[in-house]
């Protein structure tokens, strides 16, 4: 178990997801635990609740984890999967409001020096425009 | 404790401190229990040298003089291992440097 923040990014895109997450972990390293799903089944775009699920069981960390999401859906659905978790993670998955590719790499970074949650999504968001 | 510590170097790194350079120090200024503070002139601005938004959002070029200020318990080991990173170019091989 980590002692960091995970992250998990949700594209509708398989690529941009797949893509954001090798930016991760090529820039900050491996001592962030790091998910990603996109895309649905037959190979288009789209996201759907069960692998954001996934996604988040396998980045999951007691710190808990920050969510990094593209468009519509990806941040509707997040949310569904959040309200779906189980009472004891309550309140420890967020999503970020920040640029899907940026805010993943920001999130990151600040979560590898063992930031808390809140932390990692105030990082994240700081880089919007206010 | 008010042990404080400066030191400056200078960023030969190809592309400056952009992406992956900003990584790189951010993480390794976090690893230091002391407040450390870095600007590109010795009267500021000064930012937060564990902030990647912050370091990144600097957007130094190469070429640029890197001041450190370091108040900690570690704050000597602070300075001297993040004006370590800059000189050895962020551990980063050429070829790499040049893609930023």
């Amino acid at each position: 178990m980590s002692d960091n923040v995970g992250i998990v990014i949700v594209s509708h895109s398989a690529d941009v997801a797949r893509g954001t997450a090798d930016m991760v972990r090529q820039m900050v390293g491996d001592e962030v635990p790091l998910a990603w799903c996109g895309g649905d089944p037959g190979g288009g775009l789209g996201t759907n609740v069960e692998s954001i699920l996934k996604a988040i069981d396998s980045a999951w960390s007691e710190r808990g984890v920050a969510i990094l999401v593209d468009l519509g859906g990806a941040e509707t659905n997040s949310e569904m999967a959040i309200e779906m978790q189980p009472a004891e993670r309550q309140g420890r998955i967020v999503v970020c409001n920040a640029p899907i590719v940026e805010g993943a790499v920001m999130a990151a970074t600040e979560a590898s020096g063992g930031a808390t949650l809140d932390q990692v999504k105030r990082t994240a968001e700081e880089l919007s425009p206010g | 404790m008010s042990n404080e510590a400066a030191g400056q170097v200078l960023l030969t790194h190809a592309v400056g401190l952009h992406a992956r350079p900003s990584v790189k120090l951010t993480k390794l200024a976090k690893t230091f229990h002391s407040s450390i503070r870095l600007a590109a002139n010795p009267e500021g601005p000064w930012i937060d040298a564990k902030s990647i938004v912050k370091v990144m959002g600097a957007k130094l070029p190469q070429g640029s003089r890197l001041h450190f200020h370091a108040e900690g318990a570690d704050a000597p080991e602070a300075v001297a291992a993040l004006i370590g990173l800059v000189n050895r170019d962020f551990d980063e091989a050429p070829a790499d440097a040049a893609n930023g």
